[in-house]
């Protein structure tokens, strides 16, 4: 199985051009979220591109590989930008996101008929579970696979969430990974004034989580916290700090960027920047 | 063969065919009742009480079939789908995973617990959703086979079981398949269809309607998506007239699939519908429910009479 491993100046490298290729894919499309695809990033980076994530594109299906699951589906400009970059599919198939007749599916939102993809995403909460489920099984058949899954900051006010969190802890399910890609912003509103999930280390915490927190773009500190031994049995939380728009400084932090594509003065400004 | 409920074949079948390791099972709090503890006693390491947490059961159903295991989430009927309706469609039926949906205490059947635990839209809802089959088995034997069926299917299914006991219907001679109605007792008047629980009820006013000279021909429809087309043509053909029996509401389940059936084939003859007719029932107990919301053996054999009397 691939694990392709970059140092951190290569994953930083590595971070600038998917940034440079979300934003591009979801311009030519005229729609999408460029927000929390740039807030993902640097971790999405790291995952698949720091030697953490155990997988082949060659056979996606790999029953012993780890697995990775975007459970806030609306980033998927950053999700098949990184499934291209990593050999899941051609990057000249990204042509076909969010269009009629896509040859790999390129919903606005994931389909398990995109190689590289686990579950269906689109509607927020459901994640957390089926990482849950997929982590068992992997357990049940004897092998050692991590499930990583990144979930929204917003989409922790879905309750299925903390049943997912009760349920991990119960089974002391230690091969699960959440990263919370803690941006601030969601649709409407930024996350503190929509329905503040602060505290959000002690919540974690008291529903049986090793709670770890990072600067989501500080690829070295990502490193080293996707780097630690697994917990003894508890599952583990990854709170990322983050920047929605991280990247781009006029859409950096703005609710107006989560779910609309830049125009063609701005997709170019916003590449200079990316450079 | 046995009288019992469908929730009792259920669990013991699981934990016959509980060798294969393939087969996990998992519950949301009310294993007792649908008859799951039994195979988490046998198979603790694959059996997963999630709790009273449906949704979350659903999704982790999901994630565990993308490993190759073949899960049956169980729970009562109400709560497995009624709180699950986006889980069950992004999760399971659009991401096509292989998941078992087992809802007990279908229908008015369930009796004293109210509406809010009978559960009349299941069928409805779940045949809506495309890549889900629906079945629902009339006794002890059907279910035992459905439940090995299921594992054999590739794909997302709803399993549609009862609370109380039902009386043997089918002996070890019987061959469920998926997809296939079955004849259960011919006559010549008109046509019964009927499903789980109204099975039996068919076969109680069928005496009856026998003491009158009245003979009709019974089918049971266990599987309700997909639907035995050609069984229902033949039949209706043959008879001319007939009737559908379900514990459902009126308005999605047997009848109007049967019906679609003959609207496409342009068959136009009398049809009558026993089922709940679109309203909320009350506490009582599932016999007195069913006499007085429209469902008992009583109610078929004034349909069958009413029906005939338009042929």
């Amino acid at each position: 199985m691939t694990n392709a491993s970059l140092d951190i100046a290569g994953l930083e490298k590595k971070a600038l051009e998917l940034r440079r290729l979300a934003l591009k894919i979801i311009f030519e499309a005229g729609s999408g979220h460029p927000g929390g695809s740039l807030s993902a990033t640097d971790l999405m980076t790291a995952l698949f591109f720091g030697g953490i994530l155990k997988y082949d594109p060659k056979n996606p299906k790999d029953p012993k590989r780890d697995r990775f699951l975007l459970s806030k589906g609306h980033a998927s400009g950053i999700h098949y930008s990184v499934l291209a970059q990593a050999g899941f599919i051609a990057e000249s198939d990204l042509a076909d996101y969010r269009k009629i007749n896509s040859k790999w599916f390129l919903s606005g939102h994931s389909t398990p008929k995109t190689p590289g993809v686990e579950i269906a995403s689109g509607s927020l909460g459901q994640g957390l579970s089926v990482a849950h489920g997929i982590a068992l099984g992997t357990r049940l058949q004897g092998f050692d696979s991590k499930v990583y899954v990144i979930l929204g900051d917003g989409e922790i006010q879905e309750g299925q969430i903390w049943e997912a969190a009760m349920s991990a802890a119960k089974f002391k399910t230690n091969n699960l990974y959440a990263i919370v890609d803690f941006n601030k912003v969601a649709q409407d509103n930024i996350t503190k004034d929509l329905k503040d999930i602060e505290p959000i280390e002690a919540k974690w915490e008291a529903f049986g989580w090793d709670v770890q927190r990072i600067d989501g773009h500080n690829m070295t500190e990502i490193m080293q916290v996707l780097e630690k031994p697994a917990h003894a049995e508890k599952p583990r939380v990854i709170i990322a700090d983050t920047i929605k728009g991280k990247g781009v400084s006029f859409m950096e932090g703005q609710t107006a960027w989560h779910g609309v594509a830049p125009s063609k003065e701005d997709y170019e400004k916003a590449l200079k920047e990316l450079e | 063969m046995k009288d019992a409920a469908t929730r009792d074949a259920y669990g013991q079948t699981l934990v016959d065919i509980g060798d294969n390791t393939d087969i996990v099972v998992l519950d949301s709090g009310v294993s007792d009742s649908t008859r799951t503890k039994k195979f988490g006693q046998a198979f603790p390491d694959r059996f997963f009480n999630m709790g009273i947490a449906e949704a979350d059961m659903v999704c982790t159903a999901a994630g565990l079939a993308t490993t190759g295991k073949i899960p049956f989430a169980t729970s009562f009927a109400c709560f497995l789908l009624g709180r699950t309706m986006d889980q069950v469609l992004v999760s399971v039926a659009y991401s096509n995973t292989n998941v078992k949906l087992v809802g007990t205490h279908c229908g008015l059947a369930v009796g004293e617990d109210g509406p809010s635990a009978q559960m009349i839209v299941d069928i409805a809802y779940t045949r809506a959703i495309p890549n889900m089959i629906v079945v629902q088995p009339a006794d002890w034997v059907e279910t035992v086979q459905a439940t090995k069926a299921l594992v054999a299917h590739e794909g997302p299914a709803y399993f549609r079981l009862g609370r109380p006991k039902v009386k043997a219907i089918f002996d070890e001679s019987y061959k469920f398949e998926i997809g296939k109605g079955r004849v259960v007792k011919e006559g010549s008047d008109l046509v019964i269809f009927a499903t789980g629980s109204m099975v039996q009820e068919s076969l109680v006013a069928m005496e009856n309607l026998a003491k009158e000279n009245i003979n009709v021909t019974l089918v049971n429809i266990s599987t309700l998506k997909p639907i035995d087309r050609d069984i229902i043509i033949e039949q209706v053909q043959k008879h001319g007239a007939l009737i559908t029996a379900e514990d459902h509401n009126i308005i999605g389940g047997l009848g109007d699939a049967v019906g679609e059936v003959l609207l496409e084939n342009q068959i136009a003859v009398p049809f009558g519908r026993v089922a709940v007719k679109d309203q909320f029932a009350e506490t009582g107990t599932g016999p007195q429910l069913y006499e007085k919301y429209g469902l008992s053996h009583n109610h078929i054999a004034q349909a069958v009479k009413d029906t005939l009397n338009k042929k």
